[in-house]
């Protein structure tokens, strides 16, 4: 199934948001979730269900002032 | 007048959070992690900012947070870049669902060459975060009415510029902030925090001896030639310039009064 994860077109087998960031190895610490412009809470990470052709953005924090 | 600074009990609480430090350090632009993290440990702080981004999916570039340590740093999520009332809300929503803090030090740019706030956009954001439960720091002008309607609209505290982001230019308009200080914040009962413009420990202290009640530092620190060096200057000077604004400077006169007794000199 077709993605769109960060701006970027993926190919990937993930059926929820956990299965995802499984699948692309992301660990770190804290890190938020948006499908389709709408913030998935952790709590539903692995029953979030994943459809062809979503938006999902993933973001953590980075050096800023 | 405040009690002398460095007791107990002159710690800064808002909102029913205790800051340690008056001093807030920024975790963009140093050379690597390894120099962020010493240079924080040497400024003293217990809050830091960081900005709301993509992951890298390439997993090249190591994670911010391995070098913070959250048991002794608080988080203060910025929304760095945002240009709309709406990118602002997306961020700071992001930022909050990281599950890290319910702080956001908003920013709502309005130009990118200065970037100044967008005020106008701010009060509207300050007003739905507050509303949404976010302990509200907006960064704003030096403008004593603007930090009242942000206080009025549910800001926790006010972040007015001392001169724009990363120019170093210090506080350029000392009386506005005095007035904020004066007027505003002390009918709200609300810190004041000198964010942005700071370029070195002169102008942190000159910041801490109008009254405020904390400044907020990135690339002065960041940007000098050796940040740990620097960072501990900027703690130093934080701490100095409070005592000093505690213990009442003496008024300026336009001529000079003896140090010294006239009564046995010599004839």
């Amino acid at each position: 199934m077709k993605l769109k994860v960060n701006g970027q077109s993926i190919d990937s087998n993930a059926g929820t948001v956990q299965a995802l960031i499984d699948e692309l190895g992301i660990k770190a610490p804290a890190v938020a979730v948006e499908v389709n412009f709408s913030i998935v809470s952790k709590k539903d990470y692995s029953t979030f269900p994943l459809k062809e052709e979503d938006q999902v953005e993933i973001v953590n924090f980075v050096g800023g002032g | 007048m405040e009690k002398a600074a460095q007791s107990e009990s002159d710690k800064l609480i808002i909102k029913g959070i205790e800051f340690s430090s008056r001093l807030w350090v920024g975790t963009g632009k140093y050379r690597n992690f390894e120099e962020m993290a010493q240079a924080l440990e040497a400024s003293g702080t217990d809050v830091v900012t960081v900005s709301v981004r993509r992951v890298d999916l390439k997993r090249t570039a190591e994670s911010l947070l391995n070098y913070i340590d959250l048991k002794k740093y608080k988080i203060l999520p910025n929304t760095a870049g945002c240009y709309t009332v709406e990118d602002a809300l997306r961020y700071s929503r992001l930022g909050r669902e990281a599950g890290l803090s319910d702080l956001v030090k908003l920013e709502v740019i309005g130009d990118e060459k200065t970037l100044f706030p967008d005020v106008i956009g701010l009060l509207k954001a300050t007003e739905i975060l507050a509303k949404e439960g976010f302990i509200v720091f907006p960064y704003t002008n030096d403008d004593p009415i603007m930090a009242k309607r942000l206080l009025d609209a549910g800001a926790a505290c006010v972040m007015p510029l001392g001169a724009p982001i990363g120019s170093g230019l210090g506080i350029r308009n000392p009386y506005n902030i005095k007035i904020i200080l004066e007027t505003v914040a002390q009918r709200y009962s609300c810190p004041v925090v000198v964010d942005a413009g700071v370029g070195s420990a002169s102008d942190a202290a000159i910041a801490m001896e109008l009254g405020c009640d904390a400044v907020l530092i990135n690339t002065g620190i960041a940007g000098a030639k050796d940040p740990i060096a620097m960072a501990s200057a900027m703690k130093h000077a934080v701490m100095a310039g409070r005592l000093s604004y505690g213990a009442g400077r003496i008024s300026k006169k336009l001529y000079a009064t003896a140090s010294s007794p006239l009564e046995g000199m010599l004839l």
